[in-house]
């Protein structure tokens, strides 16, 4: 009885902390990310349309509420008769995925070599660094083609693509911080207390520099799902019939001049939306990370 | 108390070596002292004479460059120089403990109080966290901060300075050291905390018996802090003794002019006496005595000749040719 109301109250406070720490939550990106979430996961069920097959007999219907449009299709169809609705509800299922896990990938693998580098210095900075260097020394797109050229175009290898292009600016970023971060007396203090390097490096290093990766992490976001397209556009992406926002983008963009705005405004706008929503929450997050910040 | 003493440095040698080797900076040279429980060793000397090199030498926390050259470091029997990194690390903040210069500076602002005073502890004793916090409560009370319970949860930034400077007494105590060496932990503080911080390391040392290397270039903190005196110049210890002696009857014509250096109350006719000249560059040390170009009572000799360590009292040596 007296064991499972102390359960219950562990349980109740547990719940009030975790409230806590969502206090000040922004709306606006919560509801766009989350909408776009929901999307992407119940697509087969939302989406009005298969996204892949499309009728050539309804090509460049415009949206439904200009002349020409019909309900069946609300926000028009493409220059094969794709319903544009249904390709945005399954292009938000790999836009997400891609541009979400390829950055987190690349954020988690530059930042751990951007530490090992700033902190231990000597050979591994050199080794880290000269490779960051000579990586950085190439044109991220023509570098991800060529990687694709290799590996061939499927969504998953665009995500490992993502990450091989992009982890070096993490690492160029988190080692700056790591050197001014391993000449404070805070690290100082806990080398003389008897910490080894991986104590020092994960728990007095890594929380001081997880902010400006969060910060780069979230304008990489938007980075990756451009360079997405742009790989889709030279037919090294997402391949063809698969719908990506990027590469709807990039077909959308044959039709632009023709007037058909909605196959280019509208997956921007998607684009758009989460990118800005990232931004949002990765301020959100910087500020909650932050003790001193947390309070105001 | 048995008769071997808690910390026996025996000639030592901490050298600055430039990365082609072409240039010796001689921070520490041939340094012998000896400190038994419970006692405090003055370490003073002016910006550049080695004082915190040989702080760092007794820790193996050496910069990268610097290399400990000859000599011997004995801590309750045993040759820190002969161990390994990790056994090092076991003493480090275990057995001997070490406040920094700038202890405003030394928490950091990500964790709580109480994850910063058990941080040690996890270390070394492999406490749990709720265990640290435990342990974290009391130190807090011993170092004299009110309201123990509501500070461990607390971030640096909501405390104020004379708070930190405790907390940061309370993590090197944590873990029950023999010795603590503190390297100028008051430079930082104002005038009225520096006097209360003073009183607190003097009441944990007492309540701890913990040794207390004091390292600093105020020698009222000195008259007031320690048993034994060190002082240093160009690296070397150029004269060590009892307080009462060094001030009393300073042997060596450095230590005479430190202690006229420093304004006395009520003493309004006289100017202030300063040492003139400079302090010498560490990488060229003159030769002799390194004090000799500064010194009012020279001889011919002390600008050729490097002055032996002689006994002039009751443990009281001094490095001077006017004693030889």
């Amino acid at each position: 009885m007296n064991g499972s109301r102390a359960a219950a109250l562990t349980v109740a406070w547990r719940l009030a902390s975790f409230r806590s720490r969502l206090e000040g939550l922004p709306a606006f990106p919560i509801v766009i990310l989350g909408t776009l979430a929901l999307l992407a996961i119940f697509a087969d069920f939302i989406a009005p349309h298969d996204p892949q097959v499309g009728l050539l007999g309804e090509r460049f219907r415009p949206p439904a509420w200009q002349a020409g449009g019909s309900t069946a299709h609300l926000l028009g169809t493409d220059h094969v008769g794709r319903d544009v609705l249904s390709r945005l509800i399954f292009g938000a299922r790999i836009s997400m995925t891609v541009g979400f896990t390829a950055v987190i990938f690349a954020g988690v693998v530059g930042t751990t070599l951007g530490i090992l580098a700033g902190y231990l210095g000597g050979w591994v900075d050199q080794v880290i660094m000269r490779v960051t260097d000579a990586w950085l020394a190439l044109p991220a797109l023509t570098f991800a083609i060529f990687l694709a050229a290799i590996v061939g175009p499927s969504a998953s290898n665009i995500v490992i693509i993502m990450a091989l292009v992009y982890w070096t600016r993490y690492a160029r970023v988190v080692r700056g911080e790591v050197l001014s971060l391993k000449e404070r007396d805070y690290v100082r203090l806990a080398i003389v207390a008897g910490c080894s390097k991986r104590t020092i490096m994960k728990r007095h290093i890594l929380p001081n520099v997880v902010n400006s990766s969060i910060v780069l992490a979230t304008l990489m976001l938007g980075v990756v799902i451009v360079t997405e397209a742009a790989l889709s556009f030279l037919g090294v992406g997402v391949p063809p019939p698969q719908p990506a926002w990027g590469l709807m983008l990039a077909d959308g963009k044959k039709g632009l001049m023709a007037g058909y705005w909605w196959l280019t405004v509208l997956p921007g706008l998607c684009i758009m939306l989460m990118v800005l929503s990232a931004n949002l929450l990765g301020d959100w997050l910087r500020v909650k990370l932050d003790p001193q910040l947390r309070q105001l | 108390m048995s008769d071997t003493p808690l910390l026996d440095v025996r000639g030592l040698t901490t050298h600055y070596v430039s990365a082609r080797g072409t240039r010796v900076t001689r921070a520490v040279e041939d340094v012998s002292f000896t400190l038994r429980d419970g006692e405090t060793l003055g370490i003073v000397g002016e910006s550049g004479s080695g004082k915190t090199t040989l702080a760092l030498s007794l820790l193996r926390l050496l910069p990268p460059g610097a290399r400990i050259i000859a000599g011997a470091i004995r801590f309750e029997g045993e040759d820190l120089l002969a161990k390994r990194e990790s056994e090092m690390r076991h003493i480090r903040g275990k057995r001997i403990a070490m406040i920094l210069q700038d202890p405003m500076a030394s928490l950091n602002p990500l964790f709580t109080i109480g994850d910063q005073v058990g941080e040690p502890l996890r270390v070394h004793e492999g406490a749990s966290r709720r265990g640290a916090w435990e342990r974290a409560r009391e130190l807090l009370g011993a170092v004299r901060i009110s309201a123990p319970n509501a500070r461990v949860r607390n971030y640096p930034h909501e405390l104020s300075g004379g708070m930190r400077q405790r907390i940061v007494g309370a993590i090197a105590i944590s873990c029950g050291p023999r010795l603590l060496i503190a390297d100028e932990p008051t430079t930082s503080l104002d005038v009225t905390i520096q006097a209360q911080y003073l009183s607190l390391l003097r009441e944990l040392q007492r309540a701890q018996g913990l040794a207390l290397i004091f390292i600093t270039h105020n020698l009222g903190i000195v008259a007031r802090m320690c048993d034994k005196v060190a002082v240093m110049y160009g690296g070397r210890i150029v004269e060590s003794g009892p307080v009462r002696r060094i001030f009393g009857a300073p042997a060596h014509p450095y230590t005479r002019a430190l202690i006229e250096s420093i304004p006395k109350l009520g003493d309004s006719n006289g100017r202030l006496t300063a040492i003139e000249g400079q302090p010498p560059d560490p990488a060229a040390l003159p030769e002799g005595c390194a004090f000799h170009p500064r010194c009012p009572v020279r001889l011919e000799k002390c600008a050729t000749e490097r002055p032996r360590d002689s006994v002039v009292g009751d443990e009281h040596r001094t490095a001077c040719w006017l004693h030889g």
